[in-house]
């Protein structure tokens, strides 16, 4: 089999900034195009078959395989990944409670799961502890058995919901 | 200050680059001029390589060069080597065939690395390798460890006749003898301990980069030792002066021992890097992590505990057989032994025990240490082997462990398996857990479950692990080919911030906080002004690295070293200053005083007079403040606790659910509780992991791995587990500073036998006797249908 020569324009919006490459080859994944072209090496490729969820990231705010996805198929989109979670120096509340909570340990899966986790308070707000746990159940961590995980999340849903003190 | 010392749960100084992505982990490097490397690997399990024609492949888009078997032994690169020599029970070495980088004549393992492409891009690297061929002539494999030693076996080394590594014995097997003829009652089992896959998320990788002009080499690896790793590959396998080879680990995404290794691709990269006098990155995909990571366990045991009649254990004995896979990987001879054998005990005073180890060459990837490293092995044949004995003899299984364990006065504890426990208080841990789990309520939540129709058991498991890897002098008789000191070093800057050298490795363990309480601690420095720097083998001095749960107690004892030696130079610098004599000069809180008075300069002062001697005892004292120091351990420590797992299986599905996991531990002296926890979170799933859901599975004929890729290896996802309740029971270790003893591998080392305990706990109403690990929900189903089959039989 020879190299494929399709090669492509592709153009979208990366963390709320614009940006188009030419001479993309139509084979490129978006977690390879994210990572070399752009230079965004927080998200993180675990198992390159869309079974680990490290390089999810937001394509107009869904998560998204970023190691399945083309970079040519997220053309025209609206991209987040965890480099655009905070704004500026502040963190958004799913990193914070991440790190009061004790949420990551080697810190490779992290960003798969605060992008997921992300999506997960944007779908429901004030998900229990048995939703949290499924929806994280497309990624995978082999540090921290979850719990803090799961406790995390439900925390920056806490303080996101402006609930006072949360009981987890 | 106190909020952020010893024994403070403090958040990690680590996570801001984590969570914003700004972490700088080996696939993350884009070297100038760099170029990608592809390993084109083995699909056979054994086979000859009659021929391989890299015409097409030289000449494909963007090769920059192609290397095969021949290139690397025309080069004189030099076998990848076992640094541990076990004697069998003749006092022979163990059989050690050659590793070669790339295969040379015959591929052993499917993933064997057969050529290397460089090209351009690594899509460039890939396509070259599809048009290289390879003519095989496929041999017999054997997979199965228990048929390794058969006559009429595939033979993989003519080094290693019979496939047999070595057969290596601990113990007094006449006085094991004697007691099981006068046992009461004898006890017997048959274990299979599952394959396992580590898995760390991030997959390895290396890039290697070559200076011609001063003719010095830099690797950064996915490793847990880079100095091991430098070592290794000067002295042993390229002959690359040490000085010339900068080993660098940057943030390594877990470990869980398959980073400890050195394995054929950085190796090649690291050679092949002059030869191209171009830089080379190299990452693994998942399903080359899958056949080329060492595994881990894999052991087939028979074992048969003696009892008197009131169940006080007489004797034990062991037979295993261990798989090694295709080759030797770095320790993979030491896992099976020095690290499983000893450790037969328990927590319990039997007062004989054999152990009969046979460790096997199979047509399988490497297997070597992975989380807990024989201990869990260990831990599984006694604490599965001591509730069957509580099933048979019908005694309680906590009462059984009691009539049996250590007693708390008895440290130090010499068992008849080599080791010397230091400390401990196992009927304690015992209680705690038993309590936090609800023991005595479990009949009620049994009938409940039973009134249900579901089957609900408990299962404990009293482990004890030795690590805090180790005694140079003890590891050195054993046969370990390194020393396992550990250092550190202590650098003060002028303006009195600190940055702390280490050589463990952190690796998801949270170092660059737990060692910087202890240096703001020790030395009265706010948390924010120290930096812990490791894994660069260009500034941080020779280090041992991290694994065997060793980094706090002999790495951390390291620093706690080398902070002593800076607060006492900085008494006799205190002295000149407060025109005292150093003997009268007290160090508390970051402050140097004259005892007894409120004459005092801080730490501070003290070291900027250091780097400014302008008034300064340099006729007694040399400027700078800057102390290194190594510490060896006295003996291995010792964590040891109680597991309990209570599961529901549904017999109609055959799933089990946790239904509560207690763990109690005794660690000693916690530094960061939660950082503990994590720890102990984090091997729990592990346990879990092996005993319900993963397993490394060979297709016995072909060799092929039929769970080569997440969809086929199903390691824990949120939603497979339940929340752990932690507790901890504290002996402080007697001989290390810091009192601590290690908690990185408790959880994988504990959980397997509580769970599948109490699986068996919960089929025994069932007439169900055995089940392997792992208990999907497909295999207690079925063993659920045989026992119903054959009771409708009786």
């Amino acid at each position: 089999m020879s190299a494929p020569q399709i090669s492509l324009t592709v153009a979208f919006d990366v963390n709320g900034k614009s940006c188009a490459r030419h001479n993309v080859e139509a084979r490129r994944t978006l977690a390879d195009f994210l990572r070399e072209d752009m230079s965004l090496t927080g998200t993180h490729l675990g198992c390159e078959h869309g079974a680990c969820g490290a390089c999810t990231v937001l394509i107009d705010g869904a998560p998204a395989r970023s190691c399945l996805t083309l970079a040519a198929q997220a053309n025209g989109t609206q991209i987040t990944t965890v480099e655009g979670l905070a704004h500026g120096a502040v963190l958004h509340p799913l990193q914070r409670a991440f790190k009061e909570k004790h949420a990551l340990q080697c810190g490779f899966c992290t960003p798969g799961f605060l992008v997921a986790a992300a999506a997960l308070l944007s779908e429901n707000p004030d998900p229990t502890e048995l939703q949290v746990r499924e929806y994280l159940s497309g990624n995978i961590c082999r540090c921290t058995g979850y719990q803090f995980i799961i406790a995390a999340v439900l925390a920056a849903a806490a303080e996101i919901n402006g609930k006072a003190g949360s009981n987890v | 200050m106190s909020e952020q010392g010893i024994g403070k749960r403090v958040v990690r100084k680590e996570d801001q680059r984590f969570l914003t992505g700004k972490g700088h982990y080996t696939d993350d490097l884009q070297r100038i001029r760099q170029t990608h490397a592809y390993f084109l690997r083995s699909p056979h399990a054994h086979a000859k390589i009659a021929r391989i024609d890299t015409k097409a492949a030289q000449s494909a888009p963007g090769v920059v060069a192609v290397f095969t078997g021949a290139d690397t032994a025309a080069a004189k690169v030099g076998s990848l080597i076992c640094g541990w020599v076990v004697k069998d029970k003749h006092g022979e070495p163990h059989k050690a065939p050659p590793h070669p980088a790339l295969a040379v004549d015959t591929v052993r393992h499917v993933g064997d690395t057969v050529a290397m492409v460089i090209a351009e891009t690594e899509a460039q690297a890939k396509d070259a390798a599809e048009k290289i061929v390879v003519d095989y002539q496929e041999l017999p494999a054997v997979i199965n460890p228990a048929k390794a030693l058969d006559k009429g076996a595939a033979q993989l080394h003519a080094e290693a006749p019979g496939n047999l590594c070595y057969d290596w014995e601990l113990g007094d097997r006449a006085a094991v003898d004697a007691a099981f003829a006068k046992a009461a009652h004898v006890t017997k089992i048959d274990l299979v301990n599952n394959r396992l896959i580590p898995n760390a998320m991030e997959p390895r990788a290396a890039a290697a980069e070559y200076d011609a002009g001063s003719g010095q080499y830099t690797l950064w690896t996915t490793s847990q030792n880079p100095h091991v790793t430098r070592l290794v590959l000067s002295a042993f396998v390229l002959g690359i002066p040490e000085h010339k080879l900068r080993v660098i680990a940057p943030d390594v995404g877990g470990g869980f021992g398959s980073k400890i290794f050195i394995y054929a691709e950085e190796t090649l990269l690291t050679w092949a890097s002059a030869k191209v006098n171009r830089p080379i990155k190299w990452t693994a995909e998942r399903n080359e992590s899958f056949v080329s990571d060492a595994h881990g366990r894999d052991h087939v045991t028979h074992a048969e505990l003696a009892m008197d009649k009131d169940g006080k254990f007489l004797a034990l004995k062991v037979d295993t057989i261990a798989n090694m896979g295709a080759y030797l990987s770095t320790f993979a001879t030491a896992v099976p032994t020095y690290l499983y054998g000893t450790l037969l005990a328990g927590q319990y005073t039997t007062p004989a025990i054999h152990v009969n180890v046979r460790s096997v060459f199979t047509n399988t990837a490497p297997v070597d240490a992975y989380r807990g490293a024989g201990r869990p092995e260990a831990t599984f044949v006694l604490e599965r082997i001591v509730e069957q004995a509580a099933r048979e003899m019908k005694i309680d299984k906590a009462e059984l462990r009691r009539r049996n364990f250590i007693a708390t006065d008895a440290y130090p504890y010499q068992t008849p398996v080599a080791l010397a426990y230091d400390s401990g208080n196992y009927a304690g841990a015992l209680k705690k857990a038993l309590e936090m789990a609800d023991y005595d309520g479990f009949e009620k939540r049994r009938a409940d479950s039973k009134a249900k129709g579901k089957l609900r058991g408990i299962g404990l498991s009293a482990y004890i692990e030795a690590c805090g890897l180790a005694p140079s002098a003890v590891v050195g008789s054993l046969g370990a080919g390194v020393g396992q000191w550990e250092s550190a070093q202590v650098r003060f800057n002028p303006t009195g911030n600190v940055q702390v050298y280490t050589g463990s490795h952190s690796h998801g363990q949270g170092h660059e906080t737990t060692f910087a309480q202890l240096v703001s601690t020790q030395l009265g420095v706010p948390l924010d002004q120290v930096e812990v720097i490791h894994g660069d083998t260009a500034s941080v001095p020779f280090g041992m690295g991290t694994y065997g749960s060793r980094s706090l107690a002999v790495g951390g004892s390291a620093i706690v070293k080398a902070c002593d030696k800076i607060i006492a130079k900085g008494k006799k610098i205190a002295a000149h200053m407060l025109e005292a004599s150093a003997a009268d000069i007290e160090f508390k809180n970051g402050v140097f005083s004259i005892a007894g008075t409120d004459k005092q300069v801080p730490l501070g002062g003290v070291v900027f007079s250091a780097y400014v001697p302008h008034n300064y005892p340099l006729n007694e004292v040399e400027p700078g403040m800057d102390e290194n120091a190594f510490y060896d351990p006295a003996n291995f420590t010792y964590p040891a606790g109680v597991h309990i797992c209570e599961i529901e299986i549904d017999p109609d599905t055959g799933v089990s659910t946790i239904a509560k996991f207690t763990a109690v531990d005794d660690f000693g002296n916690l530094v960061n509780p939660m950082i503990v926890e994590g720890q102990v979170h984090g091997g729990i799933g592990q346990g879990i992991g092996q005993a319900l859901l993963e397993h490394g599975v060979y297709d016995e004929k072909s060799g092929q791995l039929l769970t080569g890729s997440y969809m086929d290896y199903t390691m824990p996802r949120a939603d497979d587990l339940p929340s752990f309740d932690v507790g901890y029971q504290v002996t402080p270790c007697p001989h290390n500073p810091l009192g601590v003893k290690g908690c990185g591998e408790a959880g994988a080392i504990a959980a397997p036998a509580a769970v599948m305990n109490a699986i068996h706990d919960a089929l025994a109403p069932v007439g169900v006797k055995s089940i392997d690990m792992p208990a999907t929900s497909s295999r207690v189903w079925q063993a659920i249908q045989r026992a119903n089959t054959k009771m409708a039989a009786e």
